[in-house]
């Protein structure tokens, strides 16, 4: 694969498609790498974090950060090995393999409940707050209104504590049941 | 969910804003989360799927860095046949056309000039007079542009009338639809200030047709600009406002969002629209890519300019609208009479990032959905 030509060949084309363990037809390689070329505005041979930032729909994604430490740097062969998770022909195993990935920040393979905690910032942001927990004075409830005690409670329900450290089958038992929906189509001319 | 409502204040011109509709109607569907079903389980919680979806989604194809795709015609000269004839072409079109182009044009430019400065210098004493010698000149030496790419322009619809109080909003692809629009009749033109001998063309000859500067990177400029759009368009003598709501071009099948500015200055909005087409040349100026003398260079080179401009019934800001709404009613009129796909996103954000906003409302409302899900025991 040549640093800055557009042109792929075949032989390109099918290591790529190798390395990706076929999620993507040989077109789609093609169209990825179109848009690989397109994003790629310096021609160095990989998207920088600020080339990905240029798209407006990917920067205002909660997980935009998160997603950016896994793509930095990367070329075209691992760009679509990235993506291979997306594939319509990917496995629901891969699928959960790749949400374990965004999860382990640190790659050793456990997923704490800081990490769990700390993805869950980011989608929420600021709308649950820090702050202790209040008390609905209308419903005399205690409001969950805390990132901490919303996780704990969900997860002493699912049987875990917050020192537990969760692995890759955990997750497959906690996310393989629920129908995971996590598809993306390339667009082919 | 508009953002523009009422009693809302304009917030600070620091921030670039996205001051547009609800942004949700045009993107996938598949927002953060679904409507809650019943309890909140860990599952639930660690199911990122959408978002990451989303994110994906976005990498692979978004709307946004569609609009700025240059899309050159397909090639055609793929076999032993047509290639001959494509290299005749390029003989033709370099050799012969490309010259005849130029002399076309400096004759045009000799002619100008040649009346243009004494007519700028003598006739300083009878304002009226100059003025309209001034505006002849300038479309005479846009019409000479104009020929010089051998542009072929269908101009629709009953040809504006001078009227104060009314300004003209067209689609933006490239600079050359001023010129385009300029021979036809002679309007005032807000533009970004460039740099090179076509920032010496702007501080001189279309200072005469009365043009308004503004710098894209400087925030408080905004006010600035809109203030002096607001004394134009109220000036009686003044050559009608022609302003590309857009604010940076894009490449003629799409459409960004207008920037309300031209729409709050309780004036009738007469739109145009201008179409391009792409078999003859691609019109669209990708300034990332090209400097302006090479697009030049490029329509010059080509077989013809072929174009066509609509020019549409003139629009009045509705009791019950906001500018920001009016603002896109106009651009459907536009969008639609042009062949153009609305996308939502702010012409700036090529040069900018999008407002954190935006990302607070996804966070919020999903926010709002785990808290509400936490209650339904």
């Amino acid at each position: 694969m040549g640093n800055t030509s557009s042109m792929l060949t075949q032989y390109d084309i099918e290591e790529v498609q190798q390395h990706c363990n076929n999620a993507f037809s040989q077109q789609e390689i093609v169209s990825l790498y179109e848009r690989f070329c397109q994003l790629d505005r310096n021609g160095g041979g990989f998207v920088s974090g600020e080339e990905f930032l240029s798209v407006p729909e990917f920067a205002v994604n909660p997980l935009s950060q998160r997603l950016l430490r896994m793509l930095d740097g990367l070329n075209f062969k691992e760009f679509v090995a990235f993506l291979s998770a997306f594939s319509p022909r990917a496995t629901v195993q891969q699928k959960i393999e790749f949400i374990f990935k965004v999860y382990d920040s640190d790659g050793n393979g456990k997923v704490t409940f800081n990490d769990m905690l700390d993805v869950l910032h980011d989608l929420t942001g600021q709308f649950i707050s820090e702050q202790q927990s209040e008390v609905d004075l209308i419903l005399e409830m205690p409001l969950f209104t805390d990132c901490k005690q919303v996780l704990t409670k969900v997860l002493e329900e699912a049987g875990y504590n917050k020192e537990s450290l969760l692995v890759m089958s955990d997750f497959v038992k906690i996310l393989g049941s629920s129908g995971l929906k996590m598809e993306v189509e390339v667009p082919v001319d | 969910m508009s953002s523009g409502k009422g009693g809302e204040l304009i917030p600070s011109s620091s921030e670039l804003d996205l001051d547009r509709p609800n942004i949700e109607d045009y993107l996938p569907s598949g927002s953060s989360i679904q409507e809650p079903l019943g309890k909140l389980r860990l599952c639930d919680l660690l199911d990122i799927s959408p978002t990451l979806t989303e994110a994906a989604g976005a990498i692979v194809d978004d709307s946004f860095t569609r609009c700025f795709k240059s899309n050159p015609p397909e090639p055609w000269n793929w076999n032993v046949y047509l290639f001959p004839l494509w290299c005749c072409g390029v003989v033709i079109r370099y050799l012969i056309l490309f010259p005849v182009r130029v002399i076309v044009l400096t004759v045009g430019w000799i002619i100008f000039l040649s009346c243009f400065i004494p007519v700028h210098l003598l006739l300083k004493g009878h304002d009226k007079l100059q003025k309209n010698m001034e505006r002849a000149l300038v479309e005479l030496i846009c019409s000479f542009f104009v020929a010089s790419w051998t542009g072929v322009i269908n101009y629709h619809g009953p040809r504006p009338s001078m009227r104060p109080k009314q300004v003209f909003v067209a689609n933006h692809t490239s600079m050359i639809d001023f010129i385009i629009l300029e021979q036809m009749s002679s309007f005032a033109v807000i533009m970004q200030k460039h740099p090179g001998w076509v920032g010496l063309l702007q501080s001189t000859i279309l200072e005469s047709v009365g043009c308004i500067w503004f710098n894209r990177t400087e925030a408080k400029d905004r006010e600035t600009v809109t203030k002096k759009l607001r004394e134009h368009s109220q000036g009686v003598d003044n050559n009608p406002l022609l302003i590309f709501p857009e604010g940076t071009c894009v490449n003629n099948q799409y459409s960004v969002m207008f920037k309300k500015g031209a729409f709050e200055l309780g004036c009738t909005i007469c739109p145009i629209a201008i179409k391009y087409n792409k078999i003859f040349v691609d019109a669209f100026w990708n300034s990332r890519k090209q400097s302006f003398t090479m697009h030049l260079l490029q329509l010059m080179t080509s077989w013809a300019v072929v174009c066509d401009v609509w020019y549409l019934e003139p629009q009045n800001l509705r009791p019950d609208e906001t500018p920001i709404e009016f603002a896109e009613r106009v651009r459907d009129i536009i969008s639609v009479r042009a062949g153009l796909k609305k996308v939502p996103w702010d012409g700036y954000l090529k040069y900018s990032r999008p407002s954190p906003k935006h990302r607070e409302r996804k966070q919020q409302s999903f926010a709002e959905s785990v808290l509400r899900r936490l209650e339904e025991n």
